[in-house]
């Protein structure tokens, strides 16, 4: 999937592994963060990567490593961390509540490991609400853009049904799509298939695999799952807090 | 579009709980009813107790006080200046009370474009013969126009007509009281006797009833020519001039004033009725505490459900605001739930209160001391009505505010992560 181009400058040739575009969605340089409650506990030790347009990385290591807390500092809902975050190359920091808000519902489509749908909205709504409130289209416009992520995931046909009356693995495929709606920047799972069987994670996994090869969609997510992040494009380990050393690339990919 | 969105994500929350918010709002629904119904009610009582005074009374009264003269003569001595002088023996003159010049007064009164009108009155008092006995009693000389006019004299003529005072010659309208204790009909005649001892006969025309008992044993109205008549006296004799404003609050004011140019005494209706007003305003306020505390009663209601709701929708909060809806969104949402509630709930209210008064408004209500009023006294001023709607907006918009507030500051992370 990787493009390799070749590059000349001033006589001599390096070798990039270039990734569609140069272009960086998000960049953590640095970050660090500890809870005080009821003790300091240092959670997350100068942590830096940053994640390509179109790329697709996942995060593993041990439970209570850290990786959860990251994520919700990468999605800015988190804001009490030291270092810097760059999204899309604007810093978050020293952002009001309001535009960080904005910030992801314009750029970031977040999935969880419970789908968190509304059950006062029928699916489409759910799927819909994001954008409705990103205020680019009109509602009629978002709804047949709801139509389509919903085609994506293969559950057209659950549109006008309630969150309840769905199964497990359809109602976490009508939270990709809610995540889907607005084009983020990027797409962010904290252990999205957690609560899935095999079968479910598996279609979850193709599904990821697949907006990220045909829509380019840049994706981070976090695992437990190994198989799983042998068959992403790179793989983040850590480990008590810190980013591990050493090759990240799967090659498999 | 975005309201429209809040609004939408609030209609679904409200209905997803729909029970709850309608018992929220039939809490504001009751207070409103019970607010507009207690203040209409008690309105309307107030009006019909300051309407027996205050229909009855004259804003200002010119009358003549008998006094002793107010220089006696040893006064007139310079012997002793600045000593206490305890020789007074100059009585008041053998005078009534008449107002010299009354023509001339009425006339310039009611040239006075703050006078709404003027009823000139003599007093009389006579005893009624009744066999043996004689009741003492008092005659009013009315101008019968003037006093129909003004004071509404003939919603409390309960039987007979006023126009017959005029029309009959030496006629009168009896006290209620008066006329049991002579056991006379109307078309009767009854015999009267001066307090200088001269008996007139006169023919009743109508029974009077003010609604206050002790007026009634002892108060009748004849015309001016008659009681002039009684008394021997020219048709110029006047012992009141009653006076009606336009607006009623110049009063104190204006009696100074005709006070010094008249060179009468001149009691305005203020100083006269003084206790009514801290009746009134004394009722009025017991209303409005008791509506505004029910009102507060409902808040509590209303902060409850959202409480309520907030700690169940902990989880879509959550969503909403990892998915780009901020802080000011989710308070919005919740305002604009508390805010329905409490518009839904007043609206009602106002409308059942409008409802339960008017049906108060019909029951009847015989009291033999108030012969006009023939069913409950309800009083329909507007004024209430949009207090009731401004109050409701209030308490239920302060009732939302700190859930709204609490939900607006709710971290998503916090409950993603308890999942
Ligand atoms: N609110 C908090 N106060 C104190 N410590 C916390 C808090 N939240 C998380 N931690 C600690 O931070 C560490 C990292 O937690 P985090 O949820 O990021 O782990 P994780 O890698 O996502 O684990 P898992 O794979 O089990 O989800 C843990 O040791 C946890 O105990
Ligand atoms: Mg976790």
């Amino acid at each position: 999937m990787a493009k390799h181009v070749w590059i000349r400058k001033k006589g001599e040739c390096y070798f990039l592994s270039v990734l569609n575009m140069e272009k960086k969605v998000i960049e953590a340089i640095g970050i660090s963060k500890s809870f005080h409650d009821p003790i300091t506990v240092k959670v997350l030790t100068d942590v830096s990567f940053a994640i390509h347009a179109g790329e697709f990385v996942s995060v593993v290591g041990k439970s209570g490593c850290g990786k959860s807390t990251l994520l919700y500092i990468l999605s800015t809902m988190d804001t009490s961390y030291e270092g810097e975050l760059l999204l899309d190359g604007v810093s978050m920091k020293n952002k009001k509540d309001a535009e960080l808000a904005r910030v992801r519902n314009e750029k970031i489509g977040f999935v969880f490991q419970f789908h968190y749908l509304l059950n006062e909205f029928n699916n489409l709504h759910n799927v819909m609400l994001p954008g409705l409130k990103y205020e680019k289209l009109t509602p009629k416009e978002v709804e047949h853009h709801a139509y389509e992520k919903l085609k994506i995931l293969g559950i057209e046909k659950e549109a006008l049904k309630y969150p309840n009356q769905l199964s497990g693995g359809q109602k976490q495929r009508v939270a990709i799509a809610r995540a889907l709606i607005n084009d983020p920047l990027i797409i962010m799972g904290d252990e999205p298939t957690g609560n899935l069987d095999k079968k479910n994670s598996d279609v979850v996994f193709h599904i990821f695999k697949e907006l990220a090869e045909e829509y380019q969609q840049s994706l981070l997510i976090v695992t437990h799952d190994l198989d799983f992040a042998a068959n992403t494009q790179r793989t983040i380990t850590m480990e008590d807090g810190r980013i591990q050393k050493g090759p990240t690339n799967n090659l498999t990919a | 579009m975005k309201i429209n969105l809040i609004t939408r994500i609030s209609v679904a929350l409200l209905t997803a709980r729909l029970k709850q918010t309608i018992i929220a709002a039939f809490g504001v629904t009751f207070s409103i009813t019970m607010f507009i119904t207690l203040l209409s009610f008690m309105a309307g009582l107030n009006d019909l107790l300051d309407n027996l005074i205050l229909n009855r009374t004259p804003h200002i009264r010119l009358y003549n006080e008998i006094l002793p003269s107010p220089i006696q003569p040893i006064n007139r001595s310079t012997a002793y200046p600045g000593a206490y002088h305890f020789v007074k023996h100059i009585k008041p003159k053998n005078e009534l009370p008449e107002i010299r010049n009354s023509e001339a007064i009425i006339k310039a009164l009611e040239n006075d474009p703050n006078v709404r009108g003027v009823a000139p009155k003599n007093t009389v008092a006579v005893f009624y013969n009744v066999g043996a006995i004689n009741l003492t009693g008092v005659i009013n000389g009315i101008d019968v126009d003037a006093e129909n006019r003004l004071f509404i004299f003939q919603d409390y003529v309960v039987e007979g007509k006023t126009q017959d005072l005029k029309n009959t010659p030496n006629s009168i309208i009896l006290g209620i009281g008066v006329a049991k204790k002579m056991l006379v009909r109307i078309g009767d005649n009854i015999q009267i006797t001066t307090s200088d001892g001269t008996r007139f006969p006169l023919k009743v025309v109508g029974f009077f009833q003010s609604g206050i008992e002790e007026l009634d044993k002892v108060q009748s109205y004849a015309t001016l020519a008659t009681t002039q008549k009684i008394l021997g006296k020219p048709v110029s004799y006047v012992t009141d001039i009653q006076i009606k404003l336009h607006d009623i609050t110049l009063a104190p004011a204006l009696a100074r004033r005709y006070h010094t140019r008249f060179g009468t005494e001149a009691i305005d209706i203020q100083t006269a009725n003084a206790q009514f007003e801290t009746g009134s305003s004394v009722r009025t306020l017991i209303s409005y505490a008791v509506g505004i505390t029910l009102l507060i009663v409902a808040g509590f209601g209303i902060y409850n459900i959202l409480n309520m709701m907030i700690y169940e929708k902990m989880d879509s909060i959550a969503i909403l605001k990892a998915t780009g809806f901020s802080g000011k969104d989710v308070n919005a949402i919740f305002i604009t739930i508390a805010l329905t509630i409490g518009l839904v709930g007043g609206a009602l209210g106002l409308i059942f209160g409008l409802g339960l008064s008017a049906l108060i408004g019909e029951i009847p209500f015989d009291t033999p001391s108030l012969p006009t009023v023939k069913t409950y006294p309800i009083s329909y001023n507007p004024k209430f009505y949009i207090i009731g709607a401004v109050f409701s907006i209030i308490t239920t918009y302060l009732a939302g505010y700190f859930p709204s507030k609490k939900a607006s500051r709710v971290d998503p992370v916090d409950i993603i992560r308890g999942k």
